[in-house]
């Protein structure tokens, strides 16, 4: 396919044709469900499987390498900031289930709120920091490196 | 057409594409710029878009000097060796000083980066890499720059820059369609910053049929940072350097943590260590200086990648493939198994759906591996893209032109895959590039550099007529024939990009022939490209969706284009693993320990290269580290 659409279960909310990175999920006009219009542009990248609030959508291998008869499923939860994985082998020896953390925070918090930062002076902006630097790349007092303060010079160039 | 025109005036930064360039470009300008009208521009969905669409999970450039781990001239004297030598030495400093900044606002945004418990430190996979639940890096980092933009246009492809008409060679935004809609969308900007991709899909991948998206890159990574640039005139470097990666074969699993953290190692078919035996010939046709074993086994100088992939190719060819991972050791333990999974679930999901189909477990068997088809890009283990100006306080006066990241257009900025010669960047140091890139636009424009910036009608009206062409050629054409997809006046993208494909494997060193080439096949190759180039004018698109592959074809044309050019000229194998010059196959310091630069005129398609000093701005420990060792008997 590789990505593939359970017709019962798809309700044609879009939500993967907004997400899909390759612009190949789409709603079919006469049955109002999303389908995959190009599979030879699918990373299997999941961005689909996702998004779907439906669990409509699923991966099936690549044809030209991949036998049928295997799953590797998915949820990925913002609320609780986890993702949740399940993969079964062909041959049903092997069925894992595996957990991972998506974020530290709750959604949307932690960012700095730029247009209200103090605007830079003349200096910094002259000078070659970015935003919340030098302490940034330290995390102390320390200060940007330079080709003096790391005690290099340019070496000639080479040219023929 | 019935598709409306919608025009964005009065922008100061666009940024055109939003991957890990692009977000970090937006981010920042809005720090130095916070009156200044950010938009974004961005062909799929800023949420979910570029190479890390699908999550990361590791980050593979990162100092660590808050820990006492590495300074930057460290990260450059290994992305030299790494690039035999090839490096913009001033580019790599400087975003090398400044990418620990970023990595350290991505934790505080909430991505989770693993600590080693013993240390405290982050967990490393490698000297460079750390390890990260990076399943939502791109959202998170995306949210960033959303916060920071005025407006966000999701779903739109950037086909062309436009070009200020008051002054020469300087860019005033850039043109482009909504995938969905149909509707033209100008944007008329002070300065851009090119933030959009490398190329995958321009070399016939390994995969086939249905599987054909099943590439290492992403399919949706079509060449549009270098399309978009060279298409407008800027001059570009490195475009030869393309790359080859060695990794799970059929899937493109990734084999960093594999090698680095769960210590894996590879070997022949037979369970026999190859590598070392194809490293004296190599020497021979490399010199010591680029590879030298013992010294990469006790210093930290390591071997160039494009030399590994070189014995991994050696073997296969000999007779004695496939290599195999061996897993089978590392994996009894169940916490690295465990890694081993993630590993793939995180960034290359289709890894664990091939083995899982296919009942490789690789606790019980070792897995194959093989090299990919040759990849475009310019922040992995290789450095194209364009030629662009230093910091001004590191970069020699060849290097410098006033404005960090700026290309050789004004006001047009480079991050990411878009900046040549600055291999190694990888997510964080795109991000990294695309602050600096920021920083820079905004300093040009309160400079009073962007004053006057005139586009007329006439130039976005062209532009239209050209964007919207496949579509007429269709209707023209398509009822010709009953049915079907042959034509005998049209080419529709999927054929094209076969035939861009086949080309550029046969005659430009695609995995079907080794890797190989020389200066016959070279200009024989360039001649049919010279074709396809015509009849890319008559390419038809039957709909929206096919238009933007059709634009997406075009881009990868020019692209390869540049590939081949730049190719012919650099008279020598540089990277034995990445492609051959079979007319030249020894590294030739003498004439080509230099930088390549091309420029297409955008008038006439002529291309003029030249060669560009290479400047090395640190010391080479390592060949203090030779010394010694030379003098302790070692050599």
């Amino acid at each position: 396919m590789p990505t593939f659409v359970y017709m019962t279960r798809c309700d044609g909310c879009g939500h993967c044709v907004d997400i899909c990175p390759s612009d190949i999920m789409h709603i079919d006009k006469t049955l109002r469900r999303a389908y995959n219009i190009e599979p030879n542009m699918c990373w299997e990248c999941y961005s689909c499987v996702k998004a779907c609030p439906m669990n409509a959508i699923d991966v099936r291998g690549y044809a030209d390498f991949a036998p049928l008869g295997h799953s590797v499923r998915v949820n990925r939860d913002e609320e609780k900031g986890t993702i949740a994985w399940r993969i079964k082998f062909r041959n049903g020896k092997k069925d894992m289930d595996l957990l991972a953390p998506i974020t530290t925070k709750p959604w949307g918090t932690g960012y700095p709120n730029l247009s209200e930062a103090a605007a830079p002076s003349k200096e910094v902006r002259d000078s070659e920091l970015l935003f919340n630097e030098p302490k940034y790349v330290r995390m102390d007092e320390g200060g940007l490196h330079t080709l003096e303060s790391n005690g290099l010079q340019i070496k000639e160039g080479v040219y023929y | 057409m019935g598709y409306k025109t919608i025009i964005e005036d009065g922008i100061d930064v666009l940024v055109a594409g939003a991957g890990l360039g692009g977000t970090g470009a937006a981010f920042e300008a809005r720090y130095w710029g916070k009156d200044k009208k950010i938009v974004i521009a961005e062909k799929a969905n800023i949420d979910r878009s570029g190479a890390v669409a699908q999550g990361l999970y590791a980050i593979n450039c990162y100092m660590g000097t808050r820990f006492g781990e590495n300074n930057p001239e460290d990260h450059v004297r290994y992305a030299r060796i790494d690039l035999m030598g090839m490096v913009r030495e001033d580019l790599a400093f400087d975003m090398a000083r400044h990418v620990d900044s970023a990595v350290h606002q991505f934790e505080e945004w909430g991505l989770p980066i693993m600590r080693n418990t013993k240390t405290g430190a982050y967990l490393r996979e490698g000297r460079w890499q750390i390890m990260i639940h990076g399943e939502s890096y791109k959202p998170i980092v995306a949210e960033a720059a959303k916060r920071s933009a005025d407006k966000v246009f999701n779903r739109v492809c950037l086909t062309h820059l436009l070009m200020d008409e008051a002054k020469e060679n300087r860019v005033a935004g850039a043109v482009g369609f909504n995938v969905r809609t149909g509707n033209y969308h100008v944007f008329k900007s002070k300065t851009v910053v090119c933030g959009a991709g490398g190329a995958s899909n321009i070399f016939k991948p390994r995969s086939v049929g249905e599987g054909a998206g099943r590439v290492w890159y992403a399919p949706w990574s079509s060449g549009s940072a270098y399309g978009l640039m060279i298409e407008a005139g800027a001059k570009m470097t490195q475009m030869e350097n393309r790359i080859v990666l060695a990794r799970f074969k059929d899937g493109y699993g990734p084999v960093g943590a594999y090698f680095l953290h769960l210590k894996t190692y590879t070997q022949n078919a037979y369970g026999e260590e190859y590598e070392s035996k194809w490293f004296p010939e190599l020497q021979e046709r490399v010199g010591i200086e680029y590879l030298d074993p013992e010294a990469s086994h006790t210093t930290h100088r390591p071997i160039p990648t494009c030399l590994r992939n070189h014995a991994i190719i050696s073997e296969v060819n000999a007779g004695r493939g496939p290599i195999h991972m061996v897993t089978m050791e590392a994996f009894q333990d169940p916490h690295l198994e465990e890694i081993g999974w993630h590993n793939f679930l995180g960034m290359t999901v289709g890894q664990a759906v091939l083995w899982a189909a296919t009942d490789v477990d690789p606790k019980h068997e070792n897995p194959e591996l093989t090299t990919s088809e040759p990849y475009v890009m310019g922040s992995h283990a290789t450095g194209c893209g364009a030629w662009c100006s230093g910091p001004e306080d590191v970069s020699p006066e060849e290097y410098f032109w006033g404005y960090n990241r700026m290309t050789t257009i004004e006001g047009l900025f480079g991050a990411g895959d878009a900046v040549g010669g600055t291999p190694h960047a990888f997510s964080s140091g795109s991000f990294t590039e695309g602050r600096l890139a920021a920083k820079a636009a905004c300093k040009y424009i309160d400079d009073g550099k962007a004053e006057g910036i005139r586009v007329t009608d006439a130039q976005i009206n062209r532009r239209k007529e050209q964007i919207y062409k496949p579509l007429e050629t269709y209707k023209v054409y398509s009822n010709e024939v009953v049915a079907g997809s042959v034509n005998p006046n049209f080419h529709n993208p999927r054929q094209g990009l076969d035939r861009l494909q086949k080309l550029m494997d046969e005659y430009c060193g695609g995995f079907g022939v080794s890797y190989m080439t020389n200066d016959k096949l070279l200009n024989i190759g360039l001649k049919k490209m010279s074709i396809l180039g015509e009849d890319l004018e008559k390419i038809a698109a039957s709909d929206i969706h096919e238009l933007l592959r059709a634009w997406e074809l075009k881009h990868r044309f020019l692209t390869s284009e540049a590939v081949f050019h730049h190719t012919l000229f650099r008279k020598e194998t540089r990277w034995p693993g990445y492609y051959y010059r079979g007319d030249a196959m020894k590294l030739d310091d003498e004439n080509w320990h230099v930088l390549t630069v091309s420029r297409r005129d955008p008038q006439t398609g002529e291309y003029t290269m030249e060669k560009a000093p290479l400047y090395h701005l640190v010391g080479d420990i390592e060949d203090k580290d030779l010394a010694r060792l030379k003098a302790q008997g070692h050599h």
